[in-house]
């Protein structure tokens, strides 16, 4: 019996769906996309937990908040809002490029949606290098309390575990999206990885949509 | 193997979603970015809030349906993105019938001291 | 229900167990019956970790005053040991427990299908379960003594192995959900054609909505525990009220999980008690739409209570009213399904067979705990009961007296299955005997100390609570042998044992039953076409 990953089949003919011995390719191909939509899932329950903290402590330090709020930068917030849109667009259009075996156009778009993401982290720590040089870093040292501290620690909490999410995201297109249709591995038939990693990324799209005016706008 | 009703494909993988389709969806989330940042220099008080993720939930509802193909999948797909969303709204109105009702005093902050 | 096997060619001698061998074949299986073993193995290290941990405190607390010198020589000590049970049972034995066993074993054989949905998954989840086990036992070396709810402030200040204990408990998490993901998807996408959802065994609906919660609820925790690191490594203050933050916000997020987890827990051992119940009834299960519909809404209804663990912590008299009022509603569902399988046996043809016992022991301690659970849903009596003994007694009615007897009613019913092999009935009932007497023995003590006022997580007493706390600790020992008597026979059985199981020694209808016992790798010969309704007894020529 085999179970192949769609990226070490080698005796696959490209485009064909991985042998799977217990599933035919329907099947799997709809066992796979609820397994995703399911994970993704877990993910938005492990950021609504900050969502909820950051709701209790808004309401206890409202005007804490705002002053956080102002002393983050909105054009590199929006700018990155703007990035991370661009980016799960050129996502939904490799899918499509995807179904219809346009190999090098999942490159292409991936690609774009990859760059997007280096874009973004590199926003986030100009960002971030710029608050520690402030001193607005509430790790470990004492001697720089800010009154926003609360603030300032729930945005490294979202902000930073967003960016881990980018990053993974990015890892995910390169391994399963842009690696394989490099090697033509796509087609109508078979597209699986190339839909499950756009799902991915646009969750991490999806995050930012409200991170953003939370953090950078409202406070 | 069994395919239930909800999820048989008849032969095809799944919906074509057309690039130009896309790229309006684009647009328009460009535009409502545009507009929260617009709207977030007024001051509408406790509106604020409200207004913002009213207009993150119309882009993450576009997202959703159109970029994640949401609109062409089936009842059971649907029901496992909403849940999360319903048991974060319990959550928070869960904490909320807590906090604001307590008649203690409020955690009180720290002078600064620098 | 009955399967369509063609003249099963099948060579009997060659089944899952035998037909690839050495550590490495099963290091390294993805095969669902196989991994049922890795985490039989590993669990039941842990069961027998939490349980000495268990002894060990009974031991301290049969007398007044210090009593093992040299073991449990300070207050420290005890709050450690409470601390390993807790964890060990709760994180390592009991939500693992059925699921990633009996769940693994049984959900694609009583669907028909060859596998999970990603057998690769589900071993990765069993090897994350692995690490997460190694964090926690590396965590021990400094250890632990917040208790398994590991609250802020105490959590998030003191200089124990904390950072490391909550992360081994966030990786175990992910095994959890994964495990959860897994099964939701398998039994969505792998039915055998004519499976469909109201022809499934009640089994497989308690382990769907198990699945749906470990998948949901899981990761909350997960996050509330990485908030618990960041307050400890970089002060990040939102549990702490200097800071302006709130430690019962901790305790909300922590019990959004855990109060969901205890359903992951005992959700499935209902799935059991449903599927030995009618085979030993020689009946169908009565009601077997309300018992699907109350499975789910138990699971529903379970997402609202969480703040009764936190009546008296100081949440608000509207928010404690709220949450009583919807922790009495989850007793319904619960409440439907003893009728219905007390119902079941009614004018049933009734067999004394191992696993019934322990099913018919389940419906009754279940039914203690549940009432129990009645007066700690009450707000005036959960101000004197709450961190009494009485709350001890309650909750180790439900583990113990719920999910362990399911797990252990459960290797009972399917042992000859997943063995090939028979027990020694004799010697099974008399572990049993052991076990449930053991088990009463040691806990209803306990609630009269509840109401007597005895507090919980104490290493000491004043001497007016000697009597029942010494019968306690008899009790403990007794149950402790019980557990041993009857893991040994099934084990020593599996290893040694000389009587060979018949396909269907039950005359049971559901599909598991219809393939080897043990079953092929592939568990089917041909596969399963379902044509009738589940739970057929007593309505066909071969009941």
């Amino acid at each position: 019996m085999s179970s192949n990953a769609a990226t070490l089949d080698h005796n696959v003919a490209p485009g064909e769906p991985p042998h799977i011995h217990h599933m035919d390719s329907q099947t799997a191909y709809g066992a796979a996309k609820l397994g995703m939509w399911l994970f993704l899932a877990t993910e938005v329950l492990l950021f609504a937990v900050l969502f909820c903290s950051f709701a209790i402590m808004r309401y206890y330090h409202l005007e804490e908040f705002h002053e956080g709020s102002h002393h983050l930068n909105v054009w590199w917030g929006g700018l990155n809002t703007i990035i991370l849109l661009c980016s799960s667009y050129w996502a939904a259009v490799a899918v499509t490029k995807a179904q219809q075996g346009d190999n090098p156009g999942v490159v292409r778009n991936f690609g774009y949606s990859f760059v997007c993401g280096a874009g973004f982290l590199v926003i986030k720590s100009i960002e971030y290098t710029g608050k520690y040089h402030h001193g607005m870093f509430p790790f470990g040292a004492t001697e720089n309390f800010y009154e926003f501290k609360n603030f300032l620690g729930l945005y490294y909490c979202m902000t930073g575990l967003h960016a881990l999410h980018v990053i993974i995201g990015m890892v995910v297109m390169f391994i399963y999206g842009i690696k394989p249709a490099l090697r033509n591995r796509y087609s109508a038939k078979y597209y699986t990885p190339v839909e499950l990693s756009a799902l991915y990324w646009h969750l991490v799209d999806l995050i930012w949509i409200y991170l953003f005016p939370l953090l950078y706008l409202v406070g | 193997m069994a395919h239930s009703h909800e999820d048989a494909h008849h032969g095809e993988q799944g919906h074509v979603v057309p690039v130009s389709t896309f790229f309006k969806v684009l647009v328009a989330l460009l535009i409502l970015t545009v507009a929260t940042v617009a709207v977030a220099q007024v001051d509408l008080g406790k509106w604020n809030i409200v207004g913002a993720l009213v207009v993150a939930s119309i882009k993450a509802t576009l997202v959703v349906l159109v970029f994640m193909h949401g609109k062409y999948e089936n009842r059971i797909l649907w029901t496992y993105i909403v849940i999360p969303f319903v048991l974060l709204a319990i959550m928070i109105g869960g904490v909320f019938t807590d906090d604001p009702f307590r008649d203690r005093l409020k955690p009180v902050q720290v002078e600064q001291k620098k | 229900m009955s399967a369509h096997t063609h003249a099963a060619h099948a060579n009997e001698e060659v089944n899952y167990l035998n037909w690839k061998t050495g550590l490495w074949s099963w290091l390294s299986s993805t095969d669902h019956k196989r991994i049922c073993f890795l985490y039989l193995f590993a669990i039941m290290i842990f069961f027998v970790a939490g349980g000495i941990a268990a002894l060990l405190m009974r031991l301290e607390l049969s007398t007044a005053g210090p009593t093992i010198p040299g073991i449990v020589k300070d207050p420290h000590t005890y709050n450690v040991l409470f601390t390993m049970h807790g964890v060990f049972m709760i994180f390592l034995f009991v939500v693992p427990g059925i699921p990633a066993t009996l769940g693994n074993f049984l959900i694609p054989l009583m669907i028909g299908a060859k596998d999970v949905a990603f057998p690769r998954l589900n071993l990765f989840s069993f090897y994350l379960y692995v690490l997460g086990a190694a964090c926690g036992a590396v965590a021990m070396l400094n250890p632990v003594d917040t208790g398994w709810t590991f609250y802020a402030p105490y959590s998030t200040t003191t200089d124990t192995s904390v950072s490391l204990m909550v992360f081994a408990a966030f990786i175990l998490g992910f095994s959890s959900i994964l495990t959860g993901l897994n099964f939701i998807v398998t039994i969505h996408q792998l039915r055998a054609p004519g499976m469909t959802w109201m022809r499934l065994p009640v089994f497989i609906w308690a382990s769907y909505a198990t699945a749906v919660i470990q998948t949901v609820a899981t990761p909350v925790v997960g996050m509330t525990l990485l908030l618990v690191i960041a307050e400890r490594m970089f002060g990040a203050g939102i549990f702490d009220p200097s800071k302006g933050g709130d430690p019962v916000l901790m305790e909300h997020l922590f019990w959004f999980y855990s109060h969901p987890v205890v359903y992951i827990m005992v959700l499935p051992a209902f799935g059991v008690v449903g599927e030995i119940i009618p085979v030993f009834s020689r009946k169908p299960l009565f009601g077997y739409k309300m018992v699907v519909l109350s499975s789910m809404a138990i699971a529903a209804v379970g997402f609202i209570v969480w703040a009764h663990h936190m009546f008296v912590a100081g949440i608000s008299d509207f928010s404690a009213k709220f949450f009583s009022i919807v922790t009495f509603l989850v007793a319904v569902p619960t409440a439907i399904k003893v009728f219905n399988w007390v119902s079941t046996m009614y004018k049933g043809s009734i067999s004394f067979k191992t696993p019934m016992l322990y099913a018919m022991a389940f419906v009754f301690l279940f039914m203690v705990a549940g009432t129990t659970g009645i007066y700690l849903a009450m707000l005036g009596v959960d101000v004197y009961y709450h961190d009494t003994y009485f709350v001890v007694a309650h909750f180790h009615y439900t583990i113990q007296g719920g999910a362990v007897i399911g797990l252990i009613a459960a290797l009972h019913f399917w042992f000859p299955k997943m063995s090939g092999k028979m027990y020694n009935e004799r010697v099974a009932r008399i572990a049993f005997a052991m076990l449930f007497l053991g088990f009463n023995l040691t806990f209803i003590p306990q609630f009269i100390l509840g109401m007597d006022g005895m507090p919980r997580r104490y290493y000491d007493y004043p001497p007016q609570y000697q009597t029942l706390h010494t019968l306690s600790t008899v009790g403990a020992f007794l149950n402790g042998f019980g557990y041993i008597f009857s893991l040994l026979n099934l084990l020593g059985t599996a290893l040694f044992g000389k009587v060979k199981a018949p396909r269907n020694p039950y005359n049971s209808k559901s599909l598991e039953w219809q393939t080897a016992s043990p079953p092929i790798h592939e568990n089917f010969e041909t596969t399963p076409i379902v044509n009738e309704e589940p739970y057929n007894y007593g309505t066909h020529a071969h009941a």
